[in-house]
């Protein structure tokens, strides 16, 4: 038997340590630590519930775990064979328990790839990883294949970049491998930096090893000896572990010279980064690592003819590395027959926002938006209306209801004025303000803009200038105009990726949500009710009592009037905190 | 030669392989607006960041716009370089860069020869929407002795950069913070004179707005020409004759010595003399002390440092106090031109004129923004008093004479004053690269085999190569001889030096690309070294047509001495022409 408990960053948080400490003395006390295996995993997914601990062989999945829930689990589950009926799922639209976690509505249409091993194995053991055919997919290119065969088998099966850009593996590797050098380069481009998203950090941290095998997997096809793993410096669980993960495989032999007896040498190294979300840019990545300032540069040339150090260089994100393994082993015809058709395999995202299931997921491209928000991530939350969903990060667009039934994939998501990017998804609900959204996310992209070029760097901030005059109920119908072809011209004249698709929040809110920015300007309403310089906080004489609970209550005394007479709040002073409208037992005050 | 054929604006061009689009457009006579791109011919250096995005052009089959300076020409690629689309982008990007960029157009030093200026005028952009309620990046403004950074007017074109780290290798300019707050600054935002800079102002002189100006001395040296009290001298150095015209729309390498010294009396400098008088005292101090340390060398002497290095430029003298702390020993003691005569001026001259150093004020025009901060060195001033008081540029020369309303190009011509104003060709040939060591080689080498020479001119110390070298005979010795201008090139010069590489009796070091005549305070040559050459040519002519063309032959060089100083190296000429240096080397700590 085998108890996993999340041992990603999240979990921890919530004292997955502790409760594996604890499991491990209960085991100990009932003299069984021999028997059942207590192990730290990586990430379930499932982080809305975590911690997570998962019992094998019979997949039962227990949640919101605490260090006291210990005791109880190894005293009935792993002694009596009892479940723990409390800490099992309760499926919130039958209200019934869920003993497998294969019958949660969460994982039911989940496929799961990059994340094969995640939640599953220790990832600072390497032998669990082999246990799970690793290492074998190397083993297999190393002897069995020459690079272009391999390469080959990357094209065939249609992988295409994970970051965001969605360009052809195979063919990248193609590329790399044709620029002769004397050295070249695999970098591994692990710098996430969209708000709210932790695919790439969560497969570092369960599975690090798919990555490194990946790397030397590319290595091998390009003729690079040398491999780099660009990480930010804010992820030091995924670090650690990837040191553990290096020095393992240096052991084994599955890093350094003649790997699996042959000629092939292959090593990597750490290169951490500052947390800049324009290094996840290759060029900029690659300046960053050189030591130079974080700023991309014009391309051509690219990595894969001038990279790191001027060398041909492959850069390729973490999730795509966790894909090729898996190719290898299981051909190129079984990924190719996954998702859609310009779109082959699985796509990892990052669930967050007004939505029940906050989590990782990976699913099959070409499932739809309803599926994942609606089934995987169980609807909206405290029963509200689904509004818009936000995919790509602060490069992509907002998709409305219209959009829901849309098959998910790279072409699909761009055509609607998305993008995949690298896998971010927040849903938003009937109480966010979309112009607010686009606020939101383009003071994002204006801390972030690396100031190289002139659109990026004053562009943005102009954008931003408007969508906050617009907030605050100071924007003009011409402002909208303006908005609209500054969106368009920044989009057509960036120099890098971060410049060319930071407008598009904007343009899709403006798109699907016009109305919305009509009412702020020409209203100067929210109706969202979350731009507080357009609310106003309203006593209505005929039901209010003079009971000064609000004024009492008000923290910048706004509100005047005389006992047991109505009350007025001074707009001039108000600072539309709600404070007086909670207070009100009479609900005599209400929002305009 | 591989080659590529493409169509732009509907013509057909074919261009080898690697070419940029702007490149191709120019064959066709095709002129596509360009803003931070900057090409500097003959180092080889281009600055091409693809930065400010005003380039751009629409490629048949691409997403998105292609900034033409740095896209390369593609077999079959389809360009327009002006739809409605690029010129609504160009006027787009215009107006966001003019929004942060201050409108104080009227007071900018820069204003006239502002590459901004010239570009809203050619984008035809009348109003910047929503200026109104635009935040402006604002930095604090930095006052060096030299330079003046006014970073708000910084459009991030980096050409400052490219200058300051591939071309000089100084590295004290570099773009730091990001996003909206990103400007081009001193490591850590520190101020320019906590940073290695040596005020070589090749920055300035690529700055295409008023980010980087010069420090003005004009105004001083006007209210010094007013004050009764003071008598005002004027120097001016080899290389400011050989480029004041260009300012005046004469061609390039256009003599206007006599109407420059006919130009400074009208503006009403009581004597109007040249650093060339002090470029001959040079020579004899530095040409001496030259044949001393290689005397002693060849008499075994081990504590004689050899190469001697020229210490003339200021820029190259900050340079090596920053660089080579451990070298500091090695250039000649000899203190520059404009320094030697500030001296003499305020001793040997005031004393003719019966009167105290402190109603002198000595006024440089000079081709060099570092001669700003020379002059300023606490090492040459007496008592407080600077031996220069001021120095103006060849630009800051030319906005004088235009001030004064003096029609220049009508001017005739008049000569120097009398003594600070007789030189040789020697002296002349100061202003370009290998001029101070052909002028040194020329007396030293008289000196040295007490024979005439046999030609004076050597034109293999001449040229325009980054680093030259040559072996002059003195009589049976053979003369190992390096040249450097530029500081990128001085420093490979120096490393190899330094390794023992290298193997130099004497280094000439300039820290301008071209010497003097390019230098940072001369009329913008834009990196067209068509200009340089031609002022270079000038140079050479001048030397070509003096009467005497050896410093030591300079009769009041020689009366100098008599009367004066004694002779080379001798005690006074010691405590009055001579200096020394130190390590500017700076550790910085981060809190």
């Amino acid at each position: 038997m085998h108890l996993l408990i999340c041992g990603g960053t999240g979990c921890k948080a919530s004292s997955s340590d502790a409760i594996a400490e604890k499991l491990k003395l209960e085991l100990a006390a009932n003299t069984l630590q021999d028997e059942v295996q207590v192990i730290l995993t990586g990430c379930f997914g499932f982080c809305e519930k975590g911690p997570i601990v998962k019992v094998l062989p019979d997949n039962t999945f227990y949640i919101q775990v605490t260090p006291e829930d210990a005791a109880e689990i190894v005293k009935e589950h792993v002694v009596k064979g009892r479940k723990v009926e409390r800490l099992l799922y309760v499926d919130p639209t039958k209200k019934t328990t869920i003993e497998d976690s294969k019958h949660m509505g969460f994982y039911r249409k989940q496929m799961r790839i990059a994340l094969r091993n995640c939640g599953f194995i220790n990832p600072e053991n390497i032998d669990e990883y082999i246990a799970r055919e690793g290492y074998q997919a190397l083993g297999k290119v190393l002897t069995e294949y020459n690079p272009q065969q391999t390469i080959d088998i990357i094209k065939k099966s249609g992988l295409r970049g994970r970051g965001g850009g969605g360009f052809p593996t195979g063919l990248k590797w193609e590329i790399a491998s044709k620029n002769p050098a004397d050295q070249k380069y695999v970098v591994c481009n692990a710098d996430e930096g969209d708000p709210g998203a932790f695919m790439d950090r969560s497969i570092l941290e369960g599975d690090p090893h798919s990555v490194l095998e990946a790397m030397a997997i590319c290595g091998y096809c390009i003729g690079a000896s040398k491999g780099l793993i660009y990480i930010r410096a804010e992820y030091p669980l995924a670090i650690k572990r990837l040191k553990v993960a290096i020095d393992q495989a240096r052991e084994y032999g599955l890093l350094g010279n003649n790997i699996f007896g042959t000629e092939f040498s292959f090593d990597i190294e750490l290169r951490y980064g500052a947390g800049a979300f324009v290094c996840g840019e290759e060029t900029a990545l690659i300046h960053s690592m050189e030591g130079l300032r974080g700023e991309s540069s014009n391309k051509p040339p690219y990595p894969a003819q001038s990279g790191y150090l001027g060398k041909p260089t492959n850069v390729n994100n973490v999730e795509t590395f966790a894909n090729v393994p898996p190719i290898i082993l299981k051909g190129a015809d079984w990924y190719f027959s996954i998702g859609t058709e310009k779109s082959k395999g699985t796509k990892v995202f990052a669930l967050a926002g007004k939505i029940n299931n906050v989590g990782l997921i990976e699913v099959p491209m070409g499932i739809t938006l309803r599926e994942v928000i609606f089934e995987i991530g169980g609807g909206i939350k405290n029963g509200k209306r689904f509004k818009a969903v936000q995919t790509g990060g602060p490069s992509g667009g907002c998709l409305t209801e219209k959009h829901l039934d849309t098959p998910i994939d790279f072409d699909n998501l761009v055509a609607a004025g998305s993008m995949m990017g690298s896998g971010g998804m927040i849903v938003m609900d009937e109480d966010d303000c979309m112009v607010s959204v686009a606020k939101f996310y383009l003071d994002f992209t204006v801390e972030e803009s690396c100031g190289k070029c002139s659109p990026c760097r004053i562009g943005n901030k102009r954008l931003y200038e408007l969508l906050d005059r617009i907030t605050k109920g100071e924007g003009t119908m011409e402002d909208l105009e303006r908005l609209r072809n500054l969106s368009q011209v920044i989009k057509d004249t960036s120099l890098c990726g971060l410049g060319q698709t930071s407008p598009n929040p904007v343009l899709s809110t403006l798109d699907n949500f016009y109305d919305e920015y009509v009412a702020h300007v020409v209203d100067k309403k929210c109706p969202s009710g979350q731009c507080k310089s357009l609310m106003k906080y309203i006593i209505d004489p005929e039901a209010c009592v003079g009971c000064t609970a609000c004024a009492r209550n008000c923290p910048v005394n706004a509100i005047s009037g005389e006992r047991k007479k109505p009350h007025e709040i001074n707009q001039s002073i108000c600072i539309k905190c709600g404070a007086c409208m909670d207070k009100c037992k009479f609900d005599a005050i209400s929002i305009k | 030669m591989e080659t590529v054929k493409l169509t732009i604006d509907n013509k057909q061009v074919e261009v080898p392989k690697g070419t940029t689009i702007y490149k191709a457009a120019r064959k066709l006579g095709i002129d596509i607006p360009v803003l931070c791109y900057m090409e500097l011919h003959d180092l080889g250096v281009e600055n091409k960041p693809a930065g400010c995005r005003i380039c751009v052009v629409e490629v048949e089959g691409r997403r998105n716009l292609a900034p033409s300076c740095a896209t390369e020409c593609a077999e079959g690629m389809v360009v327009k370089t002006h739809t409605t689309r690029v010129i609504n982008a160009r006027r787009t990007v215009m107006e966001l860069i003019l929004s942060d960029h201050p409108k104080d157009c009227l007071t900018c030093p820069k204003s006239g020869r502002c590459d901004l200026q010239d570009m809203a005028v050619k984008l035809g952009i009348r109003e910047i929407p929503g200026q109104e309620y635009a935040e402006m990046s604002t930095y604090k403004k930095d006052f060096s002795p030299s330079i003046i950074r006014d970073v708000d007017k910084c459009i991030m074109c980096r050409r400052c950069e490219t200058m300051c780290n591939e071309v000089q290798t100084v590295g004290a300019l570099s773009a730091v913070n990001r996003g909206f707050m990103a400007v081009v600054a001193p490591a850590f935002e520190q101020d320019l004179e906590k940073s290695p800079c040596t005020y070589c102002g090749q920055c300035v002189a690529v700055c295409p707005t008023g980010a980087l100006t010069e420090v003005d001395h004009t105004t001083k040296a006007i209210r010094a020409i007013a004050d009764p009290t003071k008598t005002v001298l004027v120097q001016t150095a080899p290389a400011v004759r050989a480029a004041l015209g260009e300012e005046f729309g004469m061609k390039p390498g256009t003599l206007v010595t006599g109407k420059m010294v006919a130009a400074l009396r009208q503006i009403g400098f009581d004597y109007v003399f040249d650093t060339d008088f002090a470029a001959d005292l040079t020579i004899m101090e530095e040409g001496t002390e030259l044949l001393d340390r290689l005397t002693r060398f060849l008499s075994g002497d081990k504590n004689v440092k050899l190469p001697i290095l020229t210490s003339c430029c200021p820029g190259w003298v900050n340079f090596f106090e920053h660089n080579f702390t451990d070298m500091l020993e090695v250039p000649s003691s000899a203190k520059s031109p404009q320094q030697m005569f500030g001296a003499i001026a305020k001793s040997y001259f005031a004393e003719k004129l019966g009167k105290k150093r402190e109603d002198l004020v000595v006024v440089s025009v000079m081709p060099c923004l570092a001669k700003k901060y020379e002059c300023q060195r606490d090492e040459f001033k007496v008592d407080g008093n600077p031996d220069v008081d001021f120095s103006i540029s060849t630009r800051e020369l030319a906005h004088l004479i235009k001030e004064f309303n003096i029609n220049f190009e009508e001017l005739p011509d008049e000569d120097f004053d009398r003594p600070l104003g007789e030189s040789t060709g020697a002296a002349v040939i100061f202003g370009a690269t290998g001029g101070v060591i052909e002028a040194a080689v020329r007396t030293a080498y008289e000196v040295y085999t007490g024979k005439p020479l046999p030609k004076i001119d050597f034109t293999e110390l001449r040229g325009m190569e980054g680093i030259r070298s040559a072996t002059i005979d003195f009589n049976g010795l053979p003369m190992n001889i390096g040249i450097a201008h530029g500081l990128g090139n001085a420093r490979k010069l120096l490393e190899d030096v330094r390794s023992g590489k290298a193997n130099y009796h004497a280094i000439e070091v300039m820290a301008c690309p071209g010497g003097c005549i390019g230098g940072g305070g001369q009329p913008l040559h834009h990196g067209n070294s068509a200009i340089i050459k031609a002022r270079m040519e000038a140079i050479y002519r001048e030397d070509a047509g003096k009467p005497i063309r050896k410093s030591h032959e300079n009769p009041y060089i020689v009366k100098l001495y008599e009367e004066f100083l004694g002779k080379p190296m001798s005690e006074k000429a010691h405590h009055l022409l001579h200096t020394h240096y130190f390590s500017k080397k700076k550790d910085i700590y981060i809190k």
